[in-house]
């Protein structure tokens, strides 16, 4: 690991303008960067702990919504029974993600922030245009079974691995920031995390220095809520496909649906051609492969992840059939 | 502007200063002049000797260097020392002592839940965290109803919530029977 110097911010003002300095970067549960450190591939000179803000907050907001401060943990965050019964999508895509040791120490923003798993992004050896930009992607012709299926570039193919993000796409969250000037602003979500294009080392909106501090989710959806996880092992993996869905019906019309997918791009993805092809249709599974077929109308595979794109159809109808299923 | 700084900026690409920190360690003030670097993992075993944690694969994969922070189990290994000024840090060595085990080392020599013995500080640190989270009414991904109140802590469920500890000799049906013994104990 490369030397740093660490300091511990007092509140968000005092963290946003430590983090100004060059080669500074937050700090939270460390779960993620951390490792990376270790491996070199994060590199910064100075480390601002935040972790210790009072941003651990998980509060009702007067309009029917909740706001999570960016400090609470995963952990808290997946137990709190108000987020269990009101979005209980959210609980379960934070649940069925990594540890429980990890998810008592990673932060919600630090999930919001974590970098992929793409092997060649790991591996310093290999050519990768998000680590190094311009040396080229060695996952394009290599082995490629974890990687994205959609909105992907010639320049990177690596997924965004989060549960959490999926979940907060689906239920329309907004993230709260602050920055260096102490102005705040909040973006939807779904403008959060980027695509790849020819930047694949740039992920999100965050502008230089600026801080999560929250995330806000609107008052719940109609509908009932569901998150489903396919991975190589039963627990403690990462998605290679998941999908979260809010849907409503009555009497067996399908009267409103989200749908959003994880481990099939580099942002947590919205599918909005599948919530056209299922609203006002009826529940059934004719309605759902339609929905599916949609959703992965542009899906592309490099090979290895071929198989992905069926895997994320048969996997949203699934998780259709028993979300839609009436009391 | 911040409650601490340390080690010196403009020196960061060269050489970092040692930066100090006092670790409350199983209810002992240890006052430590430590690399900022220094994981949490490192400074028990290389500084305080409290070899008893175990480095496994140093990022958090394995769960072999679980250790209790304000009663909360996390790995040590992804976390910096300097961070856990103010907090209760618990070892396995804190737990309990070879004349005076521990209930659940108690049950992981009573059921044999180890082989090597290398992942079982690791396995009953996160253990013991796991039943408080339980006995909170915490859900875990085997939950079929996360809004229900409480859960009945199954085979499972516990199979699930110890997924972050890794056995390589596979005694996880032993593991699972001295947890058990625990967790029924508890509730008797």
């Amino acid at each position: 690991m490369r030397p740093f110097t660490y300091e511990r911010a007092i509140d968000p003002e005092a963290a946003v303008a430590a983090v100004s300095k060059a080669g500074a970067k937050f700090i939270s549960g460390g779960t993620n960067l951390l490792d990376l450190m270790k491996l070199e591939i994060e590199r910064p000179i100075h480390l601002v702990d935040i972790s210790r803000l009072p941003l651990k907050d998980i509060k009702e907001e007067p309009d029917g919504g909740m706001r999570i401060g960016a400090q609470a943990t995963n952990s808290d965050v997946a137990a709190d029974i108000r987020v269990r019964t009101r979005y209980p999508v959210l609980s379960q895509a934070l649940l069925a993600g990594a540890s429980g040791q990890l998810r008592n120490k990673a932060s919600v923003g630090g999930n919001l922030l974590q970098r992929t798993r793409c092997p060649y992004f790991y591996d310093t050896a290999a050519s990768c245009n998000k680590r190094d930009p311009s040396s080229g992607c060695a996952a394009i012709g290599g082995i490629n079974r974890g990687h994205a299926i959609l909105g992907a570039s010639d320049a990177c193919i690596a997924t965004h691995p989060s549960d959490m993000a999926v979940a907060m796409v689906v239920l329309d969250a907004e993230i709260e920031l602050l920055d260096a000037d102490r102005a705040t602003r909040r973006i939807a979500i779904g403008d959060f995390h980027r695509l790849p294009g020819t930047t694949p080392h740039i992920e999100t909106a965050l502008k230089t220095g600026e801080m999560i501090t929250g995330v806000v989710l609107p008052a719940p959806p109609e509908g009932r809520q569901f998150y489903r996880k396919v991975r190589d092992r039963a627990s403690y993996a990462f998605a290679l496909v998941s999908v979260a869905v809010v849907v409503a019906t009555e009497r067996g019309t399908i009267t409103s649906a989200r749908v959003a997918f994880g481990g099939v791009a580099h942002k947590p993805w919205r599918a909005k051609e599948a919530e056209a092809a299922l609203t006002g249709g009826t529940a059934t599974m004719a309605t759902y492969w339609a929905a599916a077929e949609a959703a992965m109308a542009g899906a592309t595979g490099r090979g290895h992840n071929d198989f992905k794109i069926e895997l994320a159809k048969r996997t949203l109808c699934r998780t259709l059939a028993h979300a839609a299923q009436e009391n | 502007m911040s409650l601490s700084t340390v080690g010196d900026t403009k020196n960061a690409e060269n050489a970092t200063e040692n930066a100090k920190v006092a670790l409350t360690v199983n209810g002992r003030v240890r006052q430590l002049e430590l690399d900022p670097r220094t994981s949490l993992l490192d400074a028990l075993r290389e500084h305080l000797h409290l070899t008893g944690t175990k480095k496994g694969c140093d990022h958090g994969q394995c769960g072999a260097c679980t250790v209790l922070i304000n009663g909360r189990r996390i790995n040590s290994c992804l976390t910096l020392a300097v961070m856990h000024a103010d907090d209760e840090i618990v070892t396995i060595e804190g737990l309990g002592s070879p004349d005076a085990l521990h209930p659940m080392q108690a049950a992981f020599v009573l059921r044999d839940g180890f082989q090597c013995g290398y992942c079982t500080p690791g396995q009953i640190c996160s253990a013991i965290g796991m039943l408080a989270e339980a006995k909170a009414g915490w859900p875990s991904h085997a939950t079929a109803d996360v809004a229900a109140q409480t859960t009945a802590l199954t085979d499972a469920e516990i199979r699930e919530r110890m997924s972050g500890n890794i056995c390589r000799c596979a005694a996880y049906p032993n593991i699972i029977a001295a947890i058990r013994d625990v967790a029924e104990g508890d509730r008797g």
